[in-house]
Formats: structure tokens, C-alpha cells, sequence
């Protein structure tokens, strides 16, 4: 977009970048920023977008109109903010582009349509730099508006890998600058050794984002010490796990980061070349790598002699194919290599032989994110974050049937409790909680008497779950655990690579035994079947995910036995979900004989004249539940 | 579909190592919507790799078809937050509306519907996805008339 930049080489081409991207970051005149990531798109972020840009131009205003990523207040979505010159920044919820044309319109003439604003940002806290960046002189307050600081969604977060996300442009490589971005590769590269970094790294305690949680620093020295060359780093964004989207929102919302992570990486392990694997699902993230590695390369901060330091390095994005499997880091190298990604025996692990037989580091994507505020701030300080055996902050995705589901940062150590009922708000529609699942398809569901365990590494694994890369789906009184753990048996045996046998076949045996449970015709023999079987995968499988594959089945087991045995000795599915044991029928004394139901009812199962109760006739009902949806006095029952 | 399958084009500007395998193929897939037998071919002849290979990986990764697929893309999310929120239902909505019980590719050619496991819009569930445009909090209700926008065009570029 911009003018083809001069070299950043060092400290002062630096400020002046960041001089140039305070300008557009905090400009002297009216501000309109809209969050085009992939879920402000989805709820039609773009349609809003175009819509300030027509009316800004219509109406020839000096606004400057800009995108960014993702703040995290994902029930909001499409999210608008509008900053006034000195004054605090305010965010506007669910926008359409009608309610866009007439909030620029507002603005023009001082309007600042208070009703629809969601949320006031008093100022930016920037932990690289350990300083807040307020938007006003004055203390800010605006009728009606709680701040964000006052709001429990924001309150308990501390956004040090999200640091950028919903503040910068991310296709503005000065943006970045101006947020103290590429101050620590200076640092790096300038005036620490690379044992120095490793040290460092060390010292906070971080320790892999991705999911199994082994202390980075570690991985780093291992490499360091390896006399082949060339070596790599990997940056492991083929984020598979349903329900965890951190990494594609740190990508699309702040792609510098992470380039920046992996270059210091780089420097201290010696290596020379990286790849950053992102999954095919993924076409935003993607592009936005792409832009943020050819702006790097063409003001050096990628290529040869970065800062005038004498170090080289240079990365290239590959994209992934679709297959789950990918994240295991061994199926992840065989991918890149252009193979089948199946996953080998490890040792050697990659940090020895990895890429081209080299050694390769491969990190995730937050995990990488983290390191330019660990450098800055030094290891000592991330340290004092977060428990005793997991430091530091983690990103989760709380979604599912919660209020207010989002994307969040918070210290590791805060409760499940919390996390539900504080920052998400609760359950939906006032039902009852029944479970957190967390870890994806290698995790389990932590029931309601689980819920004051403090979030780490440690106290998942012993409630049977995982940390995994970060999902959190809350399941309430209408999800039913039978189905989940066939849903998740059923991903995974469509996943498996097929490598080994117990991965392969035991999965398949096991959707096939609670299939039939959700289908009423188990038998209470089925539940130690499926716990043997279940362990006999965990010993017998190669890689993570086949040891991990029973999990979700045995904690729904574990937890949630009763369910398991109503479908057995009642065939009854208590939360009204397993198709074959429920039936629909509409309750009499409710149905006000609208014929909404009879409209959309494909099968004709329906019956009944106009202003006259209707009657489902359960032969023909296909149980879709189209009819629940559309009803309005809610007469449609299921039983 | 009677289009010459060619894909020196694709090929030309291709360093053809082992590791540019997947990169190539999934630029054949986006230009036919499917990896013809005859690229299939060409692809192992230039690249030195027996075209056993070339078909386990064709196989083993999802993105990837055998068979011609439709003009649209049609896929719909059934990651966890998605199933919790009734993805499940939409795709058997699409599927009824695409009169395609078992899924699959419409037999004009005008759609092909395919589960997808998260999208990563986990806190719009239910969604899919149609080509390049994601629709959230899917309402069974709201899936013909999508469709809709899509079957018009379609007819027109036959």
C-alpha cells in the first residue's frame, strides 16, 4: 500500500518508523476502525467497512478509516471504534452497515450515538515496553458507557501475546513499530549473545503453547548445541483443534509478532531459514504471513544482515492440506516435506533431526508471540506470572453455550469459575452449567464440582483433561455427553492417520460401541468394552494423537456415567439431543395454529388447518427440528 | 467439462522438487476443482515420483478430490462450538435443500457440500462456509435463501 520503504538498520530508522505509524495510530483527526478478522467478516464486518468508507467519502470528511484484527469481544461482532483526537476510544457492537452510514453521519455533527456504543478504551497498555498509552488528557467517562476496564470480559486479562490485536493495522508494518515492535530483535541482535537469549527464555519459564507444554528454553539450548547445519525453525500454526482459534487471530491480527518471535529464535539457535505452516482453513492468516514477510524483507528486518548484526534469515509460509494429524510435529515435517503426514517414532525428535534430517525447532504460534515481550521485559518478570509450574499468560476461546463467548488472555492460575461465569458471563438462556471441555479432541470435559481448579498444565492433566492449544467449549444442560464423546470418537477416527493399528482400528470399534449407545441398543457391557479399549489405544499408539484419542470418552465416563447408563437401562437421552430416542410433538394448549411449522416442514410431517392446533405426525417426522426453531409460542416439545 | 487438462502452465514456473509435491497439487485442485487422473500423471512423470505416491498423498489429505467438484463450495462447520449449537442440523438442512443425501457434488455441478472441522469462528456458531464468504449464527431458516444467491449465478456461467 505504501511507498517502497528505506532500510531499517537500526535503532533511529526505528523511532522513525514508529514515528510514522504513532501518525496513523493515534492521528490528529477523527478515527474509524473496523475489525475485519475472519469473525468480524463472517458477521459482515466487510459490508460495515465498505459502508464508512462511502459515507466518509460521500460526505468528504477527513476521517481516516482503517482495519484491524481481533480485540476478542467475539459476541459483538461486527465491532466498530471510533476515536476522536485526545479523546478515548469508544466501541460500537454489532454494527450493520445502515447503523455504519448513520454513525458517520452522527459524528459529522457531534453525535456520537451513545446507544449503540458497547464499551469506552481509556488508553493501551504496552507490555513490551511496560507503558500505557492514554487516549485523553482528562479522566474519561461517558454516560451509559462502562469502560473496559470495568467490564468483567476485560478485567482479569493480561494481553501480552494479544497485545496488538484490535489496536494495530496489520497490514502496517509502522503500526507494528510504533507499538515498540522489532525493538526487541534490536536488542537480540545488538547487544545480547545468543546463550544470553536462550537464558533468558529459560528463566521465565515459558513453556509450549501448542499443547503438550515442554519448557521452550529447553527445546532452545538442545538445539543450540547441535553441530549440524543449516538448522531450522517451524512455526507451528496448523491450529486444528475445533473450537481454538488464538493462533489464526494472532496471525491475522498481529503477524509481526510472530515473525519477530521466530527471528530472535533463530539468532539464538542458529539457525537460518524458518517455515510457518499454516492450516489450508485458514486463507486470511495466510495472507496476512505473506504481506508481513515481504514488508519485513524489503526494510531488511528479514534477509541478510538484519540490524548490520552480520545474522541472516529468511521465512516462507507453507500452507497446510487438511489434515488434523499435521500438528503433531513429525507429521508436520513429513507435510512440509511434501510427504504423507504421518508421524514417526520419536527420538530423535526433530530438535536433533528434523527438517531435511536437520535440527528444526518447531514452536507454536503464541508460543513465538511471547518471546519479544520476554526479551524486553526479561525472564524474571514473565516468571512472576501465572503458577508455580506454568508461567505466564495463555489464550483461550471461550465458546459454546456461554453469554458472552471470546477470545481471552489471562494469567495462567485463574479458576474454571471464573473464566465461566466472570468473563463469560454465564450460561446461555440461564440453563445450568454441565461441563468445560478443553483441549480439543485430545481433552476431556471437566464437570461442574471441577470448576475451582486453577488453570495450568499440571491440574487439566489431572482432571483427565488437557491444556491442549486453548479451546474452551462450555456445554450446558442441552448438550448430551454420549453424543459428545461419539462426536469426538468420530473426528478422530476420521483422522487418524492409519500408521498404527490400535489408532486406527480401536477408534473405529469405539464410535461404533457408543454410536449404538446413542442409538438405544448398548448394553451396560459396552462401558468396560469402550474403558478397555479406550486404554489399549492410549499404550499402544505412536504418536499424540492416539494417546491422547480416549480422552474425551473416558472423562465423560468418568463424569457423566449416569448419562451413559440412562441411554443403556432407560434408552432415554436425558439432555433430548441422541436422535433416535426422542420424539417431537407439539403441546396443544400452546400452539396458536400459525402454520410457521407446517412451512418449513420438508417432510410433510405436519398437520393441521390454519388457527387450529397442529399435530406432528411422528411416521413421517425426520426429527430435524425446523419446526422448534420457527415456533414462536414455543408449542413444539421434545420428549 | 469438456476443458483440456493442462497443467504445464501450473508446472512451468515449479522447482520440481519433492517438497513442492502438495503446493502443486493444491494448485491444480483450485484450478479444476479436482486433481485429474491425466495431471495426476504428468505431475509423477516431472516430478520423478511414482505415481503411487502421488495418489497416497492425493488421497490422504482433505483437500483434495478425485472427483470433479461443483462451481460452489459449500462447507459447513462441525467443530465442537459448532455441533454444541446445532451444526449438525445445518448440514443436514444444506444437504436436504441439495436434494444430496449422502452429500457429495450436485448433479449439475452447481454445488459440493463437505463437513469442515472449525473454520475458527467458534463464537458465531453454527457456520459455514460458501467459497470464500463464512455465514454465522446459522438459522436453518436462513440456509435456502443463502443457497439461493448462489444457484443464480451459477446457471448463468454454464
Amino acid at each position: 500500500m505504501s511507498a517502497p520503504q528505506a532500510r531499517i538498520a537500526n535503532l533511529t530508522d526505528l523511532r522513525h518508523a514508529a514515528a510514522r505509524g504513532r501518525k496513523s495510530l493515534l492521528p490528529n483527526r477523527p478515527k474509524i476502525l473496523v475489525g475485519l478478522a475472519t469473525c468480524g467478516l463472517a458477521a459482515g464486518a466487510d459490508e460495515v467497512y465498505e459502508a464508512i468508507r462511502d459515507e466518509v467519502a460521500r460526505l468528504r470528511l477527513p476521517y481516516l478509516v482503517a482495519s484491524t484484527g481481533c480485540i476478542g469481544w467475539c459476541s459483538q461482532e461486527p465491532l466498530v471504534d471510533v476515536r476522536l483526537p485526545h479523546k478515548p476510544r469508544i466501541s460500537y457492537g454489532r454494527m450493520d452497515a445502515p447503523k455504519a452510514r448513520e454513525l458517520v453521519q452522527g459524528l459529522r455533527e457531534g453525535n456520537l450515538k451513545t446507544q449503540w456504543a458497547i464499551g469506552l478504551l481509556t488508553g493501551h497498555d504496552n507490555p513490551v515496553t511496560r507503558t500505557r498509552t492514554r487516549y485523553s488528557k482528562q479522566s474519561a467517562r461517558l454516560d451509559g458507557v462502562p469502560r473496559y476496564e470495568d467490564l468483567d470480559l476485560f478485567r482479569y486479562q493480561v494481553r501480552l501475546v494479544t497485545r496488538n490485536c484490535g489496536v494495530i493495522d496489520p497490514a502496517s508494518l509502522d503500526e507494528y513499530i510504533a507499538r515498540a515492535g522489532y525493538l526487541a530483535l534490536n536488542r537480540a541482535l545488538t547487544a545480547m549473545r545468543p546463550e544470553q537469549i536462550i537464558d533468558e527464555v529459560t528463566g521465565s519459564g515459558l513453556r509450549g503453547r501448542g499443547g503438550a507444554g515442554f519448557p521452550t528454553g529447553k527445546k532452545w539450548e538442545v538445539i543450540r548445541r547441535q553441530a549440524a547445519s543449516p538448522k531450522y525453525v517451524v512455526c507451528n500454526a496448523d491450529e486444528g483443534d475445533p473450537g481454538a482459534y488464538m493462533d489464526r487471530a494472532v496471525l491475522e491480527g498481529d503477524p509481526h509478532s510472530v515473525l519477530e518471535g521466530m527471528t530472535i529464535g533463530a539468532y539464538a539457535m542458529g539457525a537460518s531459514e524458518g517455515v510457518i505452516y499454516v492450516r489450508e482453513e485458514y486463507p486470511l492468516a495466510v495472507k496476512r504471513m505473506l504481506d508481513a514477510i515481504r514488508q519485513a524483507e524489503s526494510v531488511g528486518l528479514l534477509g541478510d544482515n538484519i540490524f548490520n548484526s552480520g545474522f541472516s534469515f529468511r521465512t516462507r509460509v507453507v500452507q497446510g492440506a487438511g489434515a488434523f494429524v499435521c500438528g503433531e510435529e513429525t507429521a508436520l515435517i513429513a507435510s512440509v516435506e511434501g510427504r504423507v503426514g504421518e508421524p514417526r517414532q520419536r527420538p530423535p525428535y526433530p530438535a536433533e533431526k528434523g527438517l531435511g534430517g536437520k535440527p528444526t525447532c518447531i514452536n507454536n504460534v503464541e508460543t513465538w508471540a511471547n518471546i519479544p515481550v520476554i526479551l524486553m521485559r526479561g525472564g524474571e518478570w514473565y516468571a512472576r506470572l501465572g503458577t508455580a509450574t506454568s508461567k505466564g499468560t495463555k489464550v483461550f476461546c471461550l465458546v459454546g453455550a456461554i453469554n458472552n463467548p471470546a477470545l481471552i488472555e489471562v494469567p495462567m492460575g485463574i479458576t474454571l469459575r471464573q473464566i465461566v461465569y466472570e468473563i463469560g458471563g454465564g450460561i446461555l438462556r440461564g440453563r445450568n452449567f454441565k461441563a468445560i471441555q478443553t483441549g480439543g479432541p485430545s481433552g476431556g470435559c471437566i464437570p461442574e464440582a471441577q470448576l475451582d481448579l486453577e488453570v495450568d498444565y499440571e491440574s487439566l492433566t489431572q482432571a483427565g483433561a488437557i491444556m491442549g492449544s486453548g479451546g474452551m467449549i462450555v456445554m450446558d444442560s442441552a448438550t448430551c455427553m454420549v453424543d459428545i464423546a461419539r462426536y469426538f470418537l468420530t473426528f478422530l477416527a476420521d483422522e487418524s492417520c492409519g500408521k498404527c493399528f490400535s489408532c486406527r482400528k480401536g477408534l473405529q470399534r469405539m464410535r461404533q460401541i457408543v454410536t449404538r449407545i446413542t442409538e438405544g441398543l448398548g448394553s451396560e457391557e459396552d462401558l468396560s468394552l469402550i474403558e478397555d479399549l479406550g486404554w489399549m489405544v492410549r499404550e499402544t499408539s505412536l504418536c499424540g494423537l492416539g494417546q491422547t484419542a480416549p480422552n474425551p470418552v473416558l472423562t465423560t465416563l468418568r463424569y457423566f456415567r449416569d448419562e451413559y447408563l440412562a441411554h443403556l437401562r432407560e434408552k432415554r437421552c436425558p439432555a433430548k439431543v441422541c436422535r433416535e430416542l426422542i420424539t417431537y410433538r407439539i403441546e396443544a394448549t400452546l400452539c396458536d395454529g400459525c402454520g410457521a411449522c407446517v412451512r418449513v416442514c420438508t417432510s410433510e410431517a405436519i398437520l393441521g388447518e390454519k388457527k387450529k392446533v397442529h399435530t406432528i405426525d411422528n411416521a413421517k417426522c425426520i426429527k430435524c427440528g425446523s419446526c422448534l426453531e420457527v415456533c414462536q409460542p414455543q408449542a413444539v416439545v421434545v420428549s | 467439462m469438456g476443458e483440456r487438462i493442462d497443467v504445464d502452465e501450473i508446472l512451468r514456473d515449479r522447482w520440481e522438487r519433492p517438497e513442492n509435491l502438495i503446493a502443486v497439487l493444491q494448485e491444480i485442485q483450485s484450478r479444476f476443482h479436482y486433481l485429474p487422473e491425466e495431471a495426476l500423471c504428468t505431475v509423477s512423470r516431472r516430478f520423478r515420483i511414482p505415481l503411487t505416491e502421488v495418489f497416497h498423498v492425493a488421497t490422504f489429505y482433505n483437500c483434495f478430490s478425485l472427483q470433479p467438484r461443483g462451481h460452489h463450495q459449500v462447507k459447513v462447520c462441525l467443530g465442537t462450538a459448532c455441533h454444541v449449537r446445532g451444526g449438525q442440523v445445518i448440514m443436514d438442512k444444506v444437504l436436504r435443500e441439495l436434494n444430496l443425501p449422502t452429500g457429495g457434488t450436485t448433479a449439475d455441478f452447481g454445488f459440493s457440500v463437505e463437513p469442515v472441522r472449525c473454520l475458527g469462528c467458534c463464537a458465531l456458531a453454527p457456520v459455514m462456509r460458501v467459497d470464500e464468504r463464512t455465514y454465522g449464527h446459522l438459522l436453518q431458516s436462513r440456509v435456502p435463501k443463502i443457497l439461493k444467491g448462489y444457484r443464480l449465478p451459477a446457471l448463468a456461467t454454464v
